[in-house]
């Protein structure tokens, strides 16, 4: 069945019909031009300055800081959450469906919608910001753990269903051997279910990070473009752009530059469809 | 590896699987392999299951000698399981699979290791120590299985189907070689298959189950002396040819 399956949109001696070969070219200039533009027109010489610069070293530590910090909050929740999803099978099938549509739901989501959402929850007038405000005097709006908190919210998805997809090809039945050898549930989980999983916690976590670091939306709506506080590289890369081209340049080569490494690092074991 | 008297294991369980209602009593004496004979769909390996805890029982019980394990989950009632295809650990190797039990106990990695020791020189494993489940034959992997399984040091040992794996030129050599692991380990042991082979050379009696029902119990010779069901006197037949 795969053979004439995969040659469905080739002729004979696998040549691709004209219309399907031009237009898969457009796609690809598409995807492939503005990157190489960007490359292209960066300014070389400059960049050490530009890279070297307060605001630009402000927004980086900023943005690995709370990019790191999310994937851990994604890793410590995400996990559970992928394991309930995967052995949700006894439970009723709308719970079920519920369940796995409310973590999809962020995946869909535009992220500035997700940005006001986190604002009706958690901001001053918020249902649970209000109370967090008159009881304790906490604002979360506009921190640094406002943007961990968007990141979270945006890219939590990514590690749930890598993760999820681990323990669904992974054999049951070690678990169930491991517990006539005397393991508890606990220790199923931490000695059996874990390791033989954590090639996809490995990728859902980096797919989870490359996801948080490059939040925009969400970011600026819920936690704004505070200097130092909540202004994270998209967003100080989309402000210099009106005010300082090369900045913005500078700082969109350095996003690209972690992604393409993140695709490296994910090449061999986790991604085998982009192995060349 | 102390031999101390071993208590008899008694069976009285209800299983539901699917549209399948399995109903099975029996009991099993130390030292005197039961096999658990039936065709595919009977609900054999359904019964050891329910024995070992993996699935819950409608109604019954299950106690081995005055202890009462039917309610327990599997890791507390001392019931050793050799899986078909033997379901290794994939990300431990040889050693640690062994290890496994001791490691849950509450032992430190070292301890847990050396105590995996005497089990890899008595199953020839030494060699194979750092070998992953992977990079084993089906004989190995049964072997691992045994021993992982034996350093637990169960009360009752069950084995489901455990030569349907190997291929059938070591098939006549693996099996004697599981009978005196069997003999040796002395306790209460229950075994499914579907051959009188394996029957005849593992265990002392047979339990036939059909259609998720006991049809006959006795030795191989009483049930050739009066086949209960057609289906045991095919088998039997199948199996003089």
């Amino acid at each position: 069945m795969t053979a004439p399956t995969r040659r469905l949109a080739s002729g004979p001696g696998g040549r691709l019909a004209w219309p399907i070969a031009a237009l898969a070219a457009v796609a690809l200039a598409l995807l492939v031009l503005p990157l190489l533009s960007l490359v292209l027109r960066a300014p070389w010489a400059d960049l050490p300055r530009l890279l070297a610069r307060e605001s630009v070293l402000q927004a980086l530590v900023l943005s690995f800081g709370t990019a790191l910090a999310a994937t851990a909050v994604c890793l410590v929740l995400g996990v559970p959450l992928a394991t309930a999803l995967a052995r949700a099978s006894g439970w009723p099938t709308l719970a079920r469906r519920l369940l796995r549509a409310a973590v999809t739901v962020p995946l869909v989501l535009p992220p500035v919608v997700g940005g006001i959402a986190l604002l009706q929850l958690l901001g001053r007038r918020g249902v649970v910001g209000g109370l967090l405000d008159d009881w304790f005097g906490i604002a979360v709006p506009f921190t640094t753990g406002a943007v961990v908190i968007a990141q979270v919210f945006v890219a939590m998805p990514f590690l749930v269903f890598a993760v999820e997809g681990a323990l669904r090809t992974a054999d049951r039945r070690t678990e169930l051997a491991a517990a006539t050898l005397g393991a508890s549930r606990w220790q199923v989980f931490r000695h059996v279910t874990l390791p033989l999983v954590a090639p996809g916690v490995a990728a859902g976590a980096v797919l989870c990070f490359s996801r948080a670091l490059g939040e925009f939306g969400a970011t600026i709506t819920f936690a704004g473009s505070l200097p130092g506080v909540t202004r994270t590289l998209p967003i100080a890369s989309y402000l210099a752009m009106q005010s300082d081209p090369d900045e913005a340049i500078a700082l969109a080569l350095l996003l690209l530059a972690v992604s393409i490494t993140v695709l490296v690092g994910l090449r061999d074991r986790w991604l085998p469809g982009v192995r060349g | 590896m102390t031999r101390t008297p071993r208590p008899a294991l008694h069976v009285d369980v209800h299983v539901a699987r699917g549209s399948l209602h399995v109903e099975a009593a029996f009991d099993a004496a130390p030292g005197h392999p039961l096999a658990i004979i039936g065709p595919n769909g009977a609900g054999k390996s359904t019964v050891l299951a329910a024995i070992a805890g993996l699935v819950p029982l409608e109604s019954g019980a299950v106690s081995i000698g005055d202890r009462a394990v039917g309610a327990l989950p599997p890791e507390a009632r001392r019931i050793g399981v050799v899986f078909q295809d033997y379901v290794l650990f994939p990300h431990l190797d040889v050693r640690d699979n062994i290890a496994f039990a001791a490691r849950m106990r509450g032992g430190s990695r070292v301890a847990a290791r050396a105590a995996a020791e005497p089990w890899l020189e008595r199953y020839g494993l030494t060699p194979l120590a750092e070998r992953f489940p992977a990079e084993l034959s089906g004989g190995q992997a049964q072997r691992v299985a045994l021993a992982r399984a034996l350093a637990a040091e169960p009360e009752v040992l069950l084995l489901d189907e455990p030569m349907s794996a190997l291929d059938v030129e070591v098939r006549a050599e693996m099996r004697s070689e599981l009978a005196t692991h069997v003999r040796e380990f002395g306790g209460a042991t229950v075994l499914v298959t579907h051959s009188t082979a394996d029957a005849a050379a593992l265990a002392d009696s047979v339990l036939v189950l059909e259609a998720g029902g006991v049809t006959q119990r006795g030795a191989l010779a009483d049930l050739r002396a009066a086949p209960a069901t057609p289906y045991v006197q095919r088998m039997l037949a199948a199996a003089a040819e």
